[in-house]
C-alpha cells in the first residue's frame, strides 16, 4: 500500500534562509506520525508546503501514491489534507454549524447547505465519538471543544489526512487525553494523522512513527517504540541535553513577597483574579500551575504593577505596599523584577536594536548616559559582555531584535531582569518557543538565582516545567488559588485535577 | 509569510524614495502630456525656476525652511504613534503668539525680541497641540478627528481676531500692524553682505539655520535622548510601555506638544522671516505638506531635510512653471504635487517590497 503522504526532496528558501533542505518525509496511512524539532527547524514550513500556503521551491508530493501540486489550501482539501492550526480559525460570535459550514456554504441561501451541514455533523458524531452541540455559539466553547470544532471543520470537508499543529498547548492535561483518545479512534477509522509538537512526552504516548527535523533538515525517522526521549532530544538539539535540571532541597528563607487576598479585574469589567493569598520567601519558586487564561497573567501583571488590583495588597520584604506606588517603575526600584510572558509584545521592542531592548524598563537609570543623553557605545558594550555570558547568537548587539530567535530574544530579556541584582523575580513561560537546548540553560540560571536567595514566582503552562523547577506548586483556575502542594510531594494526575477547579480537600 | 521587507540601510532611505520620486515624475508627465504640453520642457522650466538661478534657489530654501519644520512636527508625533494632521492649525496659533509678543514688546531690542517671537510661537503652537494630545491620552478622542477640528478652529479663530480685536482700526484688511523692526529675522541676502558677499535679494531668512539646528535636535532628541526613547517605545510597542513603567499618557501629551512647538517654526519663517505682519492663511496649506514630507524622509530628520528640499523645488519650480507655460496651470502644478505625495508616500510600500524582493533574489543567486 502506497503512503498516504510523500515529501521528496522538498527545498525551500526564504531569502537567504533555507526553511527545508531537501527534505523527506512518508507518513503511512492509518498511523499517528509525529514531527518534532525545535523553534526554527522548519516544521512549519513544511506543513505549511503541505498545506499549501507556500509553494516549495523544488521537490515533489505525493498523496496516496499519486504526484499532485498543491498551490493553495484549496488544492491540499481537494486532495484529502485537512489542517487544526494552533490559533484557531473560528469565528467566535458564529455557531458550530455555522463555523463548520464557513466557505462551504453550498449556494446563496444557507438552508441548503446547514441542513447538509447537520446530517454529517451527526454522522461524525456517531462514527468518531465527537459529540458536540451544533447549535452553540463558538465563543462560548471551552477551548478544547473549540479544537473539537476546528477538527470537525476539517473531516467535513473530507479530510482524511489530519496536521495539527501544537494541539495541546492550549489544553489541560485532560482535555489532551481527550483529544488523544480522539485521534486514536480517528486513526482505527483508517484517517492519517500528522502530529507537530516540541513535547516528547505526547510523541511518546501516541505516535507510530516519530520524525525529527533539526535546522531545515529531516534527521531521522525512528519507530516510537524503538526510541526514548532523550535520544529524540540529542536528535533534535545535535548533542545530549539534559531534560530535567538537577537542584538540592533548600530551606527557604524570609518571606520576600506577600499577596494577600488580591483580585483583579481586566479591562472589561471581568474578574480575573479572586482573592489570590500567597507567600514567596527568599531561596524559594513558587510555580503557579494552571492552563493559559486562567489568570495567571492578570495575577502576575497585578503583582509587577501594570494594573491596579482592585482589592488586596502586597507586601515586599514585609513592607506594605502602598497603591500610589505600586506601579512598575516603583517596584522595579525596591527589587522587584518581572520576565513578562510575552517577550514580543511585552518584554522587548522588536524594531529597536538589541541594545536598546535590553534596557527597557531601566532606561532612567543615571549611570547609562549622562544627563537627558544614553551612552549607546556604554549600553552596546554593555550587552555585548552579557550576550557572552548568556551565549545569545549571534552576539551582535545592534541587531533588530526582531531578528533573534525566541530563545536568544528570552535569554536579552532574561539578562537584563537576572543582572540586575533583584530581591524577587516574576516570571513568566521562560521557555514558550524556548530550543530545548536553550531551556536547559534558562533553567540553570532560575535554579543559580534560586540558590543565591532571591525568591521567584513562576508562571508557566508547561507542567513538567513547573514540577521541575518550583519547590511549591500552587494551581489556578478561574482566578482562584485551587491548591497548594510541595512539588516532592505532588504528580501530574493530581495537578491536573487542581488546574480543572476541583476543589482541594486538603484546603 | 511574506518577503521579507529587510533591506540595507542606504537602499531603504535613498534608492527607494528616489524610485518614488522617479516614478511620480514619469507619471506626472504622462498627466502633462496628456494635456498636450512636452513635458522635457515643463521639467526643464521646473528645475530651472527652482535651481537655476540665484533667486529661484533663494525661494526653494525658503520653502524648504517651512517643509522642514511641519516635517519634524509630524515626525515627532509619528515616533509616538500619534498622526499629527493639525501642524496646519498648531502653526496658525503659533502665528498669533509671535504678532502678541512682537506687538505687545516692541520696546525691546531685538536680540531679546527674536528670541521671545520665536517663544512665542514655539508656545502656541505647542499649546493647541496640547488640547488633543491631552484628549488622545486621557479620553482616547482620535487625534486625528481632534486635530482635523483644532485646524478649522484655528483657522476660524485667527479669522476672528483679525477682522474684530487685531486688526488696525484705520486698516480695511484683516491683519495686525507691522512688526517692530527689530523684530525681522535677517534676510540672507542681508546676512551675506555684511561679509560683503553679495546673492540675489529673497524671502530665504534666517530660519534656514534655526530649521537645521531644529532637525539635529530633532535627531538627538529622539535617537539618542532618555525622553526619545520612552517617546519610540510608546510608539512602536504601548504594552511594552507600560511594563517599562513608561505612562503612554503622559508620553503622548509630551510628543504633542514638541510636534505643536516645532510646527510653530513654519509661522515664525513666514511670519517672523517674511511677512512681519499677522495675516490670514499665512500657512498656505503647508502643514499637510509636511505629512507628506515626514512620510517620504521615513521621519528621519535627514530624510526629511531632503523631502523638503524636494517640495520646495516642486513649490518653486512650480510657479515659474505655471508662469512660463500657463497650460500647465497652478492647479496642474498641485496635481503633479498630489502625484509625487501619492507615490512617495503611500505607494511607498509598493517599491519597498519590490527592491526587497529584488534584493534577496540577488542575496540568493549569489549564496
Amino acid at each position: 500500500m502506497s503512503p498516504a503522504i510523500e515529501l521528496i526532496a522538498i527545498n525551500k528558501s526564504f531569502g537567504a534562509v533555507h526553511a527545508n533542505k531537501d527534505v523527506n518525509l512518508s507518513v503511512a496511512r492509518g498511523t499517528i506520525h509525529g514531527v518534532v524539532g525545535e523553534n526554527g527547524a522548519g516544521k512549519s514550513t513544511l506543513m505549511s508546503i503541505l498545506y499549501g500556503f507556500y509553494e516549495a521551491d523544488s521537490g515533489e508530493i505525493r498523496v496516496n501514491g499519486k504526484p499532485i501540486a498543491i498551490r493553495s489550501p484549496i488544492d491540499a482539501i481537494c486532495a484529502g489534507i485537512g489542517m487544526v492550526h494552533q490559533h484557531f480559525m473560528l469565528v467566535e460570535p458564529l455557531s458550530v454549524v455555522e463555523n463548520v459550514m464557513l466557505g462551504a456554504e453550498g449556494g446563496a441561501m444557507l438552508r441548503v447547505g446547514e441542513a447538509k451541514v447537520r446530517a454529517e455533523l451527526a454522522r461524525l458524531a456517531k462514527d468518531y465519538g465527537l459529540e458536540i452541540d451544533v447549535d452553540a455559539t463558538v465563543g462560548d466553547l471551552s477551548v478544547g471543544l473549540q479544537q473539537r470544532v476546528e477538527i470537525l471543520k476539517a473531516l467535513y470537508r473530507g479530510a482524511d489526512i489530519l496536521i495539527l499543529d501544537e494541539p495541546t498547548a492550549v489544553l489541560t492535561p485532560a482535555e489532551a487525553d481527550a483529544l488523544f483518545g480522539l485521534l486514536r479512534s480517528l486513526k482505527e477509522q483508517g484517517k492519517t494523522v500528522i502530529l507537530i509538537t516540541h513535547k516528547l512526552r505526547e510523541i511518546m504516548a501516541i505516535t507510530d512513527r516519530v520524525s525529527v527535523m533539526r535546522r531545515g533538515e529531516m534527521v531521522a525517522t525512528v519507530e516510537t517504540a524503538n526510541t526514548s526521549p532523550p535520544e529524540l532530544a540529542e536528535l533534535m538539539v545535535g548533542r545530549r541535553v539534559l531534560l530535567r535540571v538537577e537542584k538540592d532541597e533548600k530551606t527557604p528563607g524570609a518571606p520576600l513577597l506577600e499577596v494577600d487576598n488580591l483580585s483583579v479585574v481586566d479591562s472589561r469589567g471581568v474578574l480575573r483574579v479572586a482573592s489570590a493569598s500567597f507567600t514567596v520567601r527568599a531561596g524559594e519558586i513558587v510555580g503557579i500551575a494552571g492552563v493559559a487564561g486562567n489568570g495567571q497573567s492578570e495575577l502576575l501583571e497585578a503583582i509587577a504593577g501594570m494594573r491596579q488590583p482592585v482589592l488586596g495588597s502586597i507586601r515586599l520584604e514585609g513592607k506594605a505596599i502602598h497603591s500610589s506606588e505600586h506601579n512598575p517603575h516603583r517596584m522595579r526600584q525596591l527589587g522587584l523584577l518581572h520576565v513578562p510572558e510575552d517577550r514580543l509584545r511585552t518584554g522587548l521592542v522588536p524594531a529597536f536594536p538589541a541594545f536598546e531592548s535590553a534596557i527597557l524598563g531601566f532606561s532612567d537609570e543615571p549611570h547609562l548616559g549622562r544627563g537627558p543623553i544614553l551612552d549607546h557605545d556604554r549600553l552596546i558594550a554593555d550587552l555585548a559582555q552579557k550576550m557572552e555570558q548568556y551565549d545569545v547568537r549571534p552576539p551582535a548587539p545592534r541587531l533588530k531584535s526582531s531578528k533573534f530567535s525566541g530563545g536568544n530574544q528570552q535569554k536579552i530579556v532574561l539578562a537584563r531582569e537576572i543582572e540586575r541584582n533583584p530581591k524577587v523575580l516574576l516570571v513568566g513561560q521562560p521557555t514558550r518557543g524556548v530550543d530545548i537546548g536553550a531551556i536547559e540553560f534558562i533553567h540553570r540560571r532560575l535554579i543559580a538565582l534560586r540558590d543565591s536567595g532571591v525568591a521567584i514566582l513562576l508562571v508557566s503552562v508547561e507542567l513538567d516545567e513547573i514540577m521541575n523547577l518550583s519547590d511549591r506548586i500552587l494551581t489556578m483556575c478561574g482566578g482562584k488559588i485551587t491548591g497548594e502542594r510541595k512539588a516532592s510531594q505532588t504528580n501530574e494526575q493530581e495537578l491536573g485535577l487542581l488546574m480543572a477547579g476541583v476543589v482541594d480537600e486538603a484546603a | 509569510m511574506s518577503a521579507p521587507l529587510d533591506l540595507p540601510k542606504w537602499a531603504d532611505t535613498i534608492l527607494v524614495p528616489a524610485i518614488s520620486v522617479v516614478a511620480a515624475f514619469l507619471v506626472a508627465g504622462l498627466v502633462v502630456l496628456a494635456i498636450g504640453e512636452n513635458p522635457l520642457t515643463a521639467t526643464r522650466w521646473l528645475l530651472l525656476g527652482s535651481l537655476g538661478t540665484g533667486e529661484g534657489l533663494g525661494f526653494t530654501l525658503f520653502y524648504m525652511t517651512d517643509f522642514i519644520f511641519v516635517g519634524l512636527a509630524v515626525a515627532v508625533a509619528y515616533h509616538a504613534g500619534l498622526f499629527n494632521i493639525g501642524g496646519e492649525g498648531q502653526a496658525t496659533l503659533a502665528g498669533f503668539g509671535i504678532a502678541l509678543v512682537l506687538n505687545n514688546l516692541t520696546f525691546l531690542p531685538g536680540f531679546l525680541l527674536i528670541p521671545l517671537g520665536i517663544l512665542g510661537a514655539a508656545a502656541f503652537g505647542a499649546l493647541w497641540a496640547a488640547i488633543p494630545g491631552y484628549l488622545q491620552a486621557k479620553r482616547g478622542s482620535h487625534i486625528v478627528i481632534t486635530t482635523i477640528m483644532f485646524n478649522w478652529l484655528a483657522s476660524v479663530l485667527l479669522v476672528y481676531l483679525l477682522v474684530n480685536v487685531l486688526r488696525e482700526p484705520q486698516s480695511m484688511n484683516p491683519e495686525t500692524r507691522a512688526f517692530p523692526d527689530a523684530s525681522h529675522i535677517p534676510y540672507m541676502h542681508d546676512v551675506f553682505a555684511a561679509f560683503g558677499i553679495e546673492i540675489p535679494n529673497s524671502q530665504l531668512n534666517l530660519t534656514l539655520v534655526l530649521a537645521l539646528a531644529a532637525s539635529y535636535c530633532v535627531w538627538l532628541l529622539i535617537y539618542r535622548s532618555r525622553l526619545g526613547y520612552a517617546i519610540r517605545v510608546v510608539g512602536s510597542n504601548p504594552s511594552a510601555a507600560v511594563y517599562a513603567g513608561i505612562s503612554p499618557a503622559r508620553i503622548i501629551i509630551i510628543a504633542m506638544v514638541i510636534s505643536g512647538a516645532l510646527a510653530g517654526g513654519l509661522a515664525v519663517n513666514e511670519l517672523m522671516g517674511y511677512q512681519h505682519r499677522l495675516l490670514l492663511e499665512f500657512t498656505s496649506g503647508y502643514g499637510f505638506v509636511g505629512i507628506a514630507v515626514a512620510l517620504m524622509g521615513r521621519a528621519h530628520p535627514v530624510g526629511i531635510i531632503l523631502a523638503s528640499l524636494l517640495f520646495g523645488i516642486l513649490y518653486q519650480g512650480g510657479a515659474e512653471l505655471a508662469f512660463e507655460q500657463p497650460a500647465i496651470t497652478r492647479d496642474m502644478v498641485v496635481v503633479i504635487g498630489g502625484i509625487i505625495i501619492l507615490f512617495a508616500g503611500a505607494l511607498d510600500g509598493l517599491f519597498r517590497r519590490l527592491v526587497a524582493h529584488l534584493f534577496a533574489r540577488q542575496k540568493l543567486a549569489r549564496a
